[in-house]
């Protein structure tokens, strides 16, 4: 290809969206993480009562286009515990059976005097379209095989408060140095694996991608350079610091047939296989999880694993989230 | 009788490999006289237009636009599609027959292209190969072919049945006419909106590969082999919008063998990639999609060593509240009318060194060739007065705001366009200046 070919190309259009949205974790910069590492810090050692006047009065919807359990009720949790009123509106029980477009449910949201929208949908870029058609802040919790990034940055604190000698309010592009992380399982159908393999390389770490190829193919090696394909997932474990457990998402097979009781040979993570490749590891799974298919049920209660405290976590960092979203960007001094 | 004079121009019509300084005189709605410049002085013209500075063409032509009417006039209309039409310098456009209903009956095809419908410029059509495009039952193309249409075509829902297609190519070919084809194996596109590929990964889309189109070009090119040696026929298989280098080389083996294959390519993919759709612009998104670079390298390639045949534009007006949709829900296409000259000369002329003569051709003589327009793409004397008269060298930037198309879903809003239409001309009409 000549420069000149190259120059003639068309820039890609640029979209702007309210300050305090986090649709991908590629819109937010580290400085950014870094930002919310410390609020979260911040506010878990704030008392209840200070807590809960952040964002006494401020009106907060959650519009949920899909199931969840964590994701919902951690942000439910997380706005109620600022003193924010939530509103949930599901596609089951609202006008959306009758047809009416994400547009229309943001607009009719933001007119009711919702401030920001959490939004689980099971369209990639979903969020991207409500932030662009409202104007409103919006908190990207899931959308289709995109990303969920509130996901990742948990799992980033999780991972920095778990791994020795590493400060989990502060994020360097030297946080993860020397980490390497292994994501197993359903690459492919997994917004929450994207979001973790863009954020965690920008920290430092390695992240090694793990699965067979109907579930892993080559172009996922286009996320980035800090991203690589290993087939082998005991080779994979032995270089382990962290490993994340998918599970496959039926849901979006799409009529991929796959044999389950080779995938658990080759890819469960079980206790035979940890003690024997990465005894030491971390294990994470974003839930729901599968006992028995992808993580076995002694792994996933055993001391290595770190499963509960990323629920937990979950709570904190979306509260640190939503008073980004709803602080215009100078959200850090709210609570200095 | 109203003369109609266009001097002092710089006329380009590559039929006759004229590129020189000519007067044109128009009479009757034909092309009457082309000569040197000063040597129609002593006609006395009702009306002279000043080229100096400017060439003088013949209209382009698109043998692939989506007009919309009837059924969904909220997009567009015959006559706003025409009207978008001229003002891209087209003066023929051939409307595919996904309407509502679709275009596949006589009495649809003479209501398409009654002058009730009020066309701005020469309409032509390609109705249904299959009722209603449901790819089973062939329309009546005899009777088709009498009430004018071009070729047939179920644009959009590729012929997929071995059989069908065959009997499809058997009874165009006996028409001499073109079966015209959107080549895309559905089997494996369910639920893809996008390019396979890296980009398509990272946005969580699913995505179309390469082989869903080469695979349909490459069934249609092994149809005509078998086709002409067992009937003895020369069948025409036109392939639309071309997106791949796979594809493409299917195309270029065929034509090689002697084989009548010719195919289109879209100015959106000599121009952009999958990365243009950034975050989810569904006005970057398009049936066949965006390619990877080296495609559209392919695309480019097929233009400079003439696999492909023409540039057609796949105008494809949607309305904002259908494309305001989650990327996966929006509607494939974008408008292109008025932006395929201004693209065509900036990427192709500018970039890769085209000449204005081939690039004129590939919009006017080709696709006048592949239709058998007798009289277009041409300005020899005695062809209809269809003439675009451009400033090649004005570089602008294209608002999607002031399009003539009811609909604005195109990428190209704000972009850089090279070439600027003065003035179209169909039949002698003046019916479009800047």
């Amino acid at each position: 290809m000549t420069q000149e070919s190259e120059s003639l190309q068309q820039p890609k259009k640029k979209f702007t969206y309210a300050a305090g949205s986090l649709l991908s974790v590629t819109g937010v910069s580290l400085q950014e993480v870094s930002g919310i590492l410390t609020v979260t810090s911040r506010l878990e050692r704030m008392a209840h009562a200070e807590r809960s006047r952040l964002l006494a009065g401020r009106r907060i919807a959650l519009l949920f286009y899909e199931s969840s359990t964590r994701t919902r009720t951690s942000f439910e949790l997380a706005a109620k515990s600022l003193g924010a009123t939530t509103t949930l509106v599901s596609d089951k029980s609202s006008s959306i059976e009758k047809g009416e477009s994400l547009k229309d449910t943001g607009l009719t949201l933001r007119a009711l005097g919702a401030e920001c929208i959490i939004l689980r949908h099971p369209s990639s870029g979903a969020s991207v379209v409500l932030a662009r058609e409202t104007g409103v802040p919006v908190l990207n919790a899931g959308d289709g095989m995109h990303e969920h990034p509130s996901q990742a940055l948990l799992d980033l604190r999780t991972i920095l408060m778990r791994l020795p000698g590493r400060d989990a309010s502060v994020a360097t592009t030297k946080s993860l140095e020397g980490v390497t992380v292994v994501i197993t399982g359903d690459i492919l159908h997994s917004r929450v694996a994207r979001s973790n393999a863009l954020l965690l390389p920008k920290l430092g770490a390695k992240v090694l991608l793990c699965g067979p190829e109907p579930l892993l193919p080559e172009t996922a090696l286009g996320l980035g350079s800090g991203v690589e394909i290993v087939r082998d997932f005991d080779a994979a474990l032995r270089r382990a610091q962290v490993v994340m457990m998918l599970r496959i998402q039926k849901e979006r097979l799409a009529g991929l047939e796959l044999n389950l009781a080779d995938y658990i040979t080759r890819y469960q993570l079980n206790g035979e296989r940890l003690a024997a490749y990465a005894p030491d590891a971390l294990v994470m799974h974003p839930g729901p999880m599968i006992r028995g298919l992808e993580i076995s049920g002694d792994v996933a209660d055993g001391p290595n694993s770190a499963i509960e405290q990323q629920v937990s976590n979950g709570l904190s960092v979306r509260s640190a989230l939503l008073l980004r979203a709803l602080s215009a960007g100078g959200f850090e001094s709210v609570i200095a | 009788m109203s003369d109609l004079l266009i001097l002092n121009g710089r006329v380009i019509d590559p039929v006759n490999s004229l590129d020189d300084a000519r007067d044109v005189l128009l009479r009757d709605g034909k092309i009457a006289a082309i000569e040197r410049p000063g040597a129609l002085k002593s006609v006395e013209a009702a009306e002279t237009i000043d080229a100096r500075g400017l060439v003088v063409a013949p209209g382009l032509i698109d043998v692939h636009v989506h007009l919309r009417e009837p059924g969904q006039t909220y997009k567009e209309t015959i006559a706003s599609g025409t009207a978008a039409a001229a003002a891209g310098g087209f003066t023929t456009v051939v409307a595919m027959p996904n309407t509502l209903p679709v275009n596949d009956s006589v009495e649809g095809l003479r209501w398409m292209l009654s002058p009730d419908r009020k066309p701005l410029v020469k309409l032509f059509a390609m109705p249904a190969a299959t009722m209603g495009s449901m790819g089973a039952t062939l329309t009546d193309f005899a009777a088709l072919h009498a009430a004018g249409a071009l070729g047939f075509t179920d644009d959009g829902k590729p012929v997929l049945e071995d059989a069908i297609m065959r009997e499809a190519l058997i009874a165009a070919a006996r028409l001499g006419v073109p079966i015209s084809q959107h080549a895309e194996d559905t089997h494996l596109t369910g639920g893809c909106s996008m390019n396979a590929g890296t980009v398509a990964f990272r946005l969580g889309l699913r995505g179309m590969t390469v082989e869903a189109e080469a695979r349909i070009v490459e069934r249609d090119i092994r149809l005509l082999q078998e086709i002409e040696k067992a009937e003895r026929l020369h069948p025409h298989l036109h392939v639309q919008h071309v997106s791949t280098g796979r594809a493409l080389d299917a195309v270029r083996a065929a034509k090689q063998q002697g084989l009548h294959v010719t195919c289109e390519a879209a100015p959106h993919h000599f121009t952009l990639t999958d990365e243009a759709i950034g975050d989810y612009d569904t006005n970057a998104k398009m049936n066949p999609p965006l390619r990877a670079e080296a495609d559209r390298q392919a695309v480019l390639a097929g233009l400079a060593d003439g696999t492909v045949d023409c540039i057609a534009t796949d105008h494809a007006p949607h309305a904002a509240h259908e494309k305001e949709q989650e990327f996966e829900r929006a509607p494939n296409g974008i408008t292109g009318l008025e932006t395929a000259l201004g693209l065509a000369l900036r990427v192709l002329h500018k970039g890769q060194g085209l000449s204005l003569g081939r690039i004129l051709s590939l919009m006017s003589a080709a696709p006048a060739k592949i239709v058998s327009l007798a009289g277009r793409g041409t300005l020899a004397a005695g062809s209809f007065a269809d003439i675009v008269i451009f400033d090649p060298a004005v570089n602008w930037n294209f608002a999607a705001s002031a399009s003539r198309s009811k609909s604005k879903n195109t990428p190209f809003d704000g972009a850089a366009m090279l070439g600027r239409v003065k003035a179209t001309l169909c039949e002698g009409r003046i019916v479009y200046r800047d």
